[in-house]
């Protein structure tokens, strides 16, 4: 049987890999990736979690995260399309008219 | 099957059940609309925002019989500290909704997913304010956040507001999966969700696992993003500059209020046992936000990088009253952000009023002159830059006053020192609008004629409303700090 | 054994009714053949064109749609497992639940998001 451990360690390089791609990567599409990558990092950690402590609780939560991130995902990509409209880049430095 | 029925409160959620109907109405209305309708949408709004605000002060009993009533398993929670929060969120939107209904008029973008995303954001917060649980809290905290990624690209011509959405966006979900790993993490070391299970885990077992503590930091990491705090306030000036200027009145009040009271939910009802670990840490991120809000604001030309800068800044005052914890530290919270509405939103109605279509007259120069031309725009603007000082007899005064009295009870002298050398710094920024508008000419390039501001009914009345919630508050502090105190919360 | 004729019962209705379709489109439907049909099906997508080719931003719309309604089935079927020990009160809250979502679909149909050429 797979230990806690495993599952909490892939879940928090899954987690890290996620975040450091948020600032390192240029693309918002990519971007977005991390951090979905980051929120299925979680429910992975949330279920081993429920798994383990014998409690639903996490299993509830996993759910209420995958619906979160549909819409988020539908208001995220809205965002970036609506973006392309105006300017058709998804490079996050060509997009930065706010300096100060 | 009893158990679950008999755990069921629905009195309890009559606001948002009743908010939630009229964002609803107003999507149907825009589904089958007619161009006749565009001017309803508005009104239809404040008049659910009024209804939510009676429920909240009525039901499930009177505000000043100071019960606390918890429905669905704990999963919510009505108590007189969630319903003062649920207060300032219903004022914030209304003045909002106030101030929006000319902005749209101008931009030509009177739809009605502008007031139905306002009132979805009201609801999430109302469920973050009421939280007694962590998943509770999380869909509160993304009902609002999605509402206003949307809001704050809602002038979708405009590549500045595509811009600030973006940015918004990308953070607030960065955030958010930080919020997310930390409950996971708090899970698994107390197998609870719930604030209170979590609290009594927590005191039982004691608290050196290292799973707590880390999901302990990522929640600061989280709460800091929602509230602007320094070293996590990097979105703020872009998007507050980027966003239409009604919804960064909008952001700078509500959702940075309802960040501060999950914060201060979870923090003191749910871990409070390691009170020793955060401590510091928010000792160290008050000063931070404090000072560099208030030393940036000082280069800044466009009004509104300024007010977020000045929003940080703010952030980081309350940040002081909360660490002081305790009767005083908790009111001094409520009172300033009860304050800190009333005079930015009144601010940014001003900003709204000559910003201009498509808002090219956001920059100081845009004020010159501005105390001969348009003496009411002019006073009521340095009333609300007065108040944000803290200069008496304004409410901004009397909320310092309290922070900084809390601060210094609970032994924290250090950080009031920070905080009253910080207000000194930021009447310069402030004093500066005021001197543009009353001490030099208008600039030659800019026509007078064309600052003109364009004030509608609504907008003057959202104004008033902001100068007396500022001056009653500056002048007669006595009674609300009767009712703040009622809004105690015993969070220990 | 005997609990397993439910799901005997479901085999063939979903088999009577897939072959069903299939019949009745191939006895009842006009049959008319060019070259266009014969292809492989891709979604509306023609299959052989240069890899540089970019997609409509429509099928992203549709897609978006696709998932925001089709997540309500994970809570649909945790419902469904224990309809009767929730009872009316589950069945109530579930129907407010969709009148919600009709809401939404309702919006999404007279905005005009469903319709292709706009």
């Amino acid at each position: 049987m797979v230990s806690l451990n495993s599952y909490l360690i892939l879940g928090a390089m899954l987690f890290s890999i996620g975040a450091v791609g948020v600032f390192t990567q240029r693309n918002a599409l990519i971007i977005y990736m991390c951090i979905e990558l980051m929120l299925n990092a979680v429910n992975l950690t949330l279920v081993a979690f429920s798994r383990f402590l014998n409690n639903l609780d996490g299993h509830v939560f996993v759910f209420m995260i995958m619906t979160v991130a549909a819409a988020e995902a539908a208001v995220g990509l809205s965002i970036i399309i609506s973006l392309f409209r105006n300017k058709p880049t998804v490079n996050v430095d060509d997009i930065n008219l706010s300096k100060g | 099957m009893e158990q679950v029925m008999s755990t069921i409160n629905l009195s309890a959620i009559y606001p948002e059940i009743i908010l939630t109907c009229f964002s609803l109405l107003i999507l149907l209305m825009q589904s089958f609309s007619t161009p006749r309708f565009k001017e309803y949408y508005g009104y239809v709004s404040l008049v659910g925002v009024l209804a939510a605000l009676a429920f909240v002060v009525m039901e499930p009993s009177s505000f000043f019989a100071q019960t606390v009533v918890y429905s669905f398993n704990d999963m919510w929670v009505v108590d007189n500290y969630a319903r003062f929060f649920k207060l300032i969120f219903l004022l914030g939107t209304g003045l909002t909704i106030l101030i929006s209904m000319k902005y749209l008029e101008d931009e030509a973008m009177q739809y009605g997913e502008y007031f139905a995303l306002i009132l979805f954001a009201t609801i999430g917060m109302m469920i973050m304010a009421s939280a007694g649980e962590l998943i509770t809290l999380f869909l509160g905290l993304e009902l609002m956040s999605l509402s206003l990624y949307v809001l704050a690209g809602y002038t979708r011509v405009r590549m500045v507001s595509n811009e600030a959405a973006l940015k918004y966006f990308i953070l607030g979900s960065f955030a958010t999966g930080f919020l997310l790993y930390g409950i996971a993490l708090i899970y698994g070391s107390t197998g609870t969700t719930s604030i209170r299970a979590v609290a009594a885990s927590v005191g039982k077992y004691g608290l050196y696992s290292p799973g707590l503590v880390m999901g302990m930091a990522m929640l600061v990491v989280a709460f800091g993003f929602k509230a602007a705090l320094v070293p996590f306030h990097m979105w703020t000036p872009d998007v507050y500059e980027g966003a239409p200027a009604p919804i960064t009145a909008f952001m700078s009040a509500g959702p940075k209020a309802a960040a501060f009271a999950a914060f201060a939910r979870v923090f003191m009802e749910g871990l409070p046992a390691l009170q020793m670990e955060w401590t510091w840490l928010i000792w160290i991120m008050a000063a931070l936000t404090m000072t560099i809000g208030n030393v940036i604001a000082l280069v800044q030309d466009n009004i509104k990088r300024m007010l977020a800068y000045s929003s940080i800044a703010h952030a980081g005052y309350v940040l002081v009253a909360f660490l002081a914890a305790g009767e005083l530290g908790i009111s001094s919270v409520l009172y300033y952000l009860l304050t800190y509405t009333f005079m930015n939103i009144g601010a940014f109605a001003i900003i709204t009023a000559l910003s201009g279509r498509g808002e090219p007259r956001v920059f100081v120069r845009d004020y010159q002159g501005l105390g001969f031309q348009h003496p009411f725009a002019a006073v009521a603007m340095s009333l609300f830059l007065f108040s944000l000082a803290g200069i008496p007899p304004t409410g901004g005064f009397m909320g310092k006053f309290y922070i900084f009295s809390a601060a210094v009870k609970e032994g924290y002298i250090g950080l009031a020192v920070i905080g009253v050398v910080n207000s000194v710094v930021s009447v310069y920024y402030y004093l500066r609008v005021t001197v543009a508008m009353y001490m030099e000419e208008p600039s030659s390039v800019r026509e007078a004629e064309a600052a003109a501001p364009i004030f509608s009914p609504a907008l003057v009345i959202a104004i008033f409303i902001s100068a007396y919630g500022v001056l009653s508050l500056g002048l007669f502090p006595s009674s609300y700090v009767a009712i703040v105190k009622q809004s105690f919360l015993a969070l220990q | 054994m005997s609990e397993y004729i439910h799901v005997l019962i479901m085999l063939v209705l979903a088999a009577a009714t897939a072959g069903g379709m299939l019949v009745a489109t191939s006895l009842i439907g006009p049959k008319k053949s060019f070259i266009d049909k014969m292809e492989p099906f891709e979604c509306g997508e023609s299959p052989i064109v240069s890899p540089k080719l970019r997609f409509s931003v429509k099928f992203y719309l549709v897609a978006l749609f696709f998932v925001i309604f089709d997540i309500e089935a994970v809570y649909a079927y945790p419902w469904a497992v224990l309809f009767k020990e929730l009872g009316l009160f589950g069945f109530i809250e579930m129907m407010i639940f969709l009148t919600i979502l009709a809401i939404g679909l309702i919006y999404v149909w007279r905005r005009g998001a469903l319709e292709w050429d706009r």
